[in-house]
C-alpha cells in the first residue's frame, strides 16, 4: 500500500479557488455568459430563419461545389430529411447552433495563435484527456446552467486539432514561396493571407472538419448541463430506457455528423492546391 | 513593349515611392554605382552576438567554433547600372547569403549595402518593404512560385503587393509572359510546368516589376544542360533590350563567361578575385581560382585535341579518296 502518511490532497484548494473565482469575479463571469449568449442565440436565431428546405438546397449546393458528383449530392440533401421525419429538426438545429458557435469561437481564438501556442495549447492539451464532467461542473458553477457552459465545455474539448494543424500547415508552407513572397516585398499581414493560409488551408479545413466532429461528440454530455438539442433528446430517452426514441435522436447526431463531415472535406480537397494543376 | 523598354532604359526614373525617395542621395559619387557594397559581414551565431569585425580574435574563435559560420566576410564590391556582375563560388561559399543581403532576405551583421543611392542597410520595415516592391527583383533556383496561384496571376504578384489595379497587373503580366514564350500557359497552375517553364515564369515575374536591379540566385542550376543553354541565351537577349543592372550567382564557370560583365570569384565568404572574366581565366589570383578555371582549360585542350585529330583524319580520308 502507499504510504497513508504521504497523501496530500489538492482538493480542498481547489474547490476554495473556484469558490473565491465565484464569489470575487462572478459578475465578471455573468456578462461574459451574457456575451457568449447573445452570440449564440443570434446565430441560432439566424439558422431559425432558414426553412427546412433551405438547409437541403443549401446542402446541395455545398456539396456539389466540392464534389461535382450527383449521387453524394442526392444522398447528402436527402439526409437531413430523415431528422424532420422524426420529428428531431427543431432540436437539431439547437445543436448545430452550439456547434458552430463552438467551432467560430475556435476560429477567433485562432487569430491569436502566437500567444496561444504558448500557454493555451498544452493547458487544452491536458484538458482534452481530462474527463469532461471535471470541468463541467465548474464550468456550471461559473456560468449557471444552460447553453454557455456548453459552448465552453464543448470549446475545450474540441479546440486542439484545429490549432495543431492549423501550424502544422503553415509549417509546412514550403519556404522558397514565403522567400519569394517577402522579397517581392509582402508586409507580415500579405504573406499571411496571400501565402501562408492559402497554403496551408487543406489543413485548416482538415482541423475544422476534426473539430466539427468532437463538439458533436460532446452534444450528449452537454445536455447534462441544460443544454437543449439533440444530445438532450438522448439523454431523456436513456433515463426513460426508451431505446427507440435514443436511437431516433442518435441517429439525428450521426447524420449531422456525415453531413458536416462530408462537405469539409470536400471543401479541403478542393482547397488543395496540387490538385488544382 | 515600347514603353516598358524605355522605362527600364533609365533606372533613375523608376517608380520609386514617394516616401523612400526622400532618401536617395544625389551626390555623383553614388550615382555611378548601381549596387554598392562596403565591408559586408554576415555571421550566422546561435546568439545575437555584436560581431565587432574589427576584433580578429573573436572572428577567429567564430570561425573555430562549431555553432556559428561566418558566411560572408568582409566584401566590398561594386557594379555599374547596366552591368551583369556574376559571383561565382563552389556551394557553401556564401554566395546565396551575400545576394540575400542585399535586399535583407538575410539580416547582414556588419556592413552596408547601397542599392541606386538607397542605404538598404539603413532602412526601416516600411522602407524596406517599399524597396523591395520598386527597385530590386529577385529569380530563385527554387522559382519561389505560388502554387496556389495561376502562372498569370504568379507573375503579377509583385504587382499585387504595388498595389496596381486588377485589369492592368493582369495586362502587364500577360505581356511580361510574351516576353518569355508563355503567353499560352497564362491559366494554367505552376505544378503544370516544366522546370525551364517555371524559371521562366519566375523570370517574367521579376521582369514586370520592371526594378532598375534584377537579383539572380543560381536561377539556371536546377534545369538540365540543354535548357540552361536555351535560358541563358534568353537572358543575353533579354538584356540587350532591358539595361538593367543584373546581380547573378553562379557555380557554373561557362555560365560566368557567357553572361558576365565582370565577375568575383568567392571562396569561404571572402571576394577573391574581380574582374572581367576572360581576365581571371587568363590570370587566375591564386590557386582556388586558378582550380577553377583549370577544368575549363582541360576541356578546351581536349576539345582542340578531337578536332585535330578529326581534321587530320578528313585529310587522310581525303588523300585516299584522291
Amino acid at each position: 500500500m502507499f504510504p497513508s502518511s504521504w497523501e496530500y490532497h489538492i482538493a480542498p484548494q481547489v474547490n476554495a479557488a473556484v469558490r473565491w473565482l465565484l464569489s470575487e469575479y462572478g459578475e465578471g463571469f455573468d456578462a461574459f455568459s451574457d456575451g457568449l449568449l447573445k452570440l449564440l442565440l443570434s446565430i441560432q436565431g439566424t439558422l431559425q430563419l432558414v426553412p427546412w428546405w433551405g438547409y437541403i438546397v443549401v446542402i446541395a449546393a455545398l456539396t456539389w461545389v466540392a464534389t461535382k458528383k450527383v449521387v453524394p449530392v442526392v444522398i447528402l440533401s436527402l439526409m437531413p430529411v430523415l431528422i424532420g421525419v422524426f420529428g428531431l429538426w427543431g432540436l437539431a438545429i439547437e445543436t448545430l447552433a452550439i456547434v458552430i458557435t463552438s467551432v467560430v469561437l475556435a476560429g477567433i481564438l485562432m487569430a491569436e495563435v502566437k500567444v496561444f501556442d504558448l500557454i493555451v495549447r498544452p493547458v487544452l492539451d491536458a484538458m482534452q484527456t481530462m474527463p469532461s464532467f471535471v470541468y463541467l461542473i465548474p464550468a456550471m458553477m461559473l456560468f449557471g446552467l444552460g447553453k454557455v457552459p456548453a459552448i465552453l465545455a464543448t470549446l475545450i474539448y474540441a479546440l486542439p486539432p484545429v490549432i495543431r494543424l492549423t501550424s502544422l500547415g503553415i509549417q509546412l508552407v514550403p519556404k522558397p514561396a514565403q522567400e519569394a513572397a517577402r522579397a517581392y516585398g509582402a508586409t507580415r499581414w500579405q504573406l499571411l493571407t496571400e501565402v501562408r493560409i492559402p497554403l496551408a488551408m487543406p489543413s485548416i479545413l482538415a482541423g475544422v472538419n476534426q473539430t466539427t466532429m468532437m463538439a458533436l461528440a460532446m452534444v450528449v454530455i452537454a445536455s447534462m448541463i441544460g443544454a437543449r438539442g439533440l444530445g438532450q433528446e438522448v439523454l431523456l430517452a436513456i433515463n426513460r430506457i426508451d431505446v427507440g426514441r435514443g436511437f431516433e435522436a442518435g441517429l439525428g447526431i450521426v447524420i449531422m455528423a456525415i453531413v458536416i463531415d462530408r462537405i469539409t472535406q470536400g471543401m479541403a480537397k478542393k482547397w488543395d492546391p496540387q490538385k488544382r494543376a | 513593349m515600347d514603353e516598358m523598354d524605355t522605362r527600364r532604359r533609365n533606372p533613375e526614373e523608376s517608380p520609386g515611392s514617394p516616401e523612400i525617395k526622400g532618401k536617395q542621395s544625389h551626390s555623383g559619387e553614388e550615382k555611378q554605382a548601381a549596387i554598392k557594397i562596403n565591408e559586408l559581414w554576415k555571421v550566422y551565431a546561435p546568439k545575437d552576438v555584436d560581431i565587432d569585425v574589427e576584433d580578429e580574435d573573436l572572428i577567429k574563435s567564430l570561425d573555430e567554433s562549431e555553432e556559428s559560420v561566418v558566411a560572408v566576410r568582409d566584401v566590398s564590391l561594386e557594379v555599374n547600372p547596366g552591368e551583369v556582375f556574376i559571383i561565382m563560388g563552389l556551394s557553401g561559399s556564401g554566395k546565396s547569403t551575400l545576394i540575400r543581403c542585399l535586399l535583407r532576405l538575410v539580416e547582414p551583421s556588419n556592413g552596408q549595402v547601397v542599392i541606386n543611392g538607397y542605404d538598404v542597410t539603413a532602412m526601416n520595415k516600411k522602407e524596406l518593404t517599399e524597396f523591395r516592391r520598386h527597385q530590386v527583383a529577385m529569380v530563385f533556383q527554387h522559382y519561389g512560385l505560388l502554387p496556389h496561384k495561376s502562372v498569370v496571376e504568379n507573375v503579377a504578384f509583385g504587382l499585387k503587393l504595388q498595389g496596381v489595379p486588377k485589369k492592368e497587373r493582369q495586362r502587364r503580366a500577360r505581356e511580361a509572359l510574351k516576353t518569355v514564350g508563355l503567353e499560352k500557359w497564362a491559366n494554367y497552375y505552376p505544378t503544370s510546368l516544366s522546370g525551364g517553364m517555371r524559371q521562366r515564369v519566375g523570370i517574367a515575374r521579376a521582369l514586370v516589376v520592371e526594378s532598375p536591379v534584377l537579383l539572380m540566385d543560381e536561377p539556371f542550376s536546377g534545369l538540365d544542360p540543354l535548357i540552361r543553354r536555351e535560358m541563358q541565351d534568353e537572358l543575353v537577349r533579354l538584356q540587350e533590350e532591358m539595361h538593367k543592372t543584373i546581380f547573378f550567382v553562379t557555380h557554373d564557370l561557362d555560365e560566368a563567361m557567357r553572361l558576365g560583365d565582370r565577375m568575383a570569384v568567392m571562396r569561404n565568404g571572402s571576394i577573391v578575385q574581380i574582374g572581367k572574366p576572360a581576365e581571371i581565366f587568363a590570370n587566375p589570383a591564386d590557386d582556388y581560382v586558378a582550380r577553377f578555371v583549370q577544368d575549363k582549360r582541360d576541356e578546351i585542350r581536349k576539345a582542340d585535341e578531337q578536332m585535330e585529330k578529326f581534321a587530320k583524319a578528313c585529310a587522310q580520308s581525303e588523300k585516299v579518296v584522291d
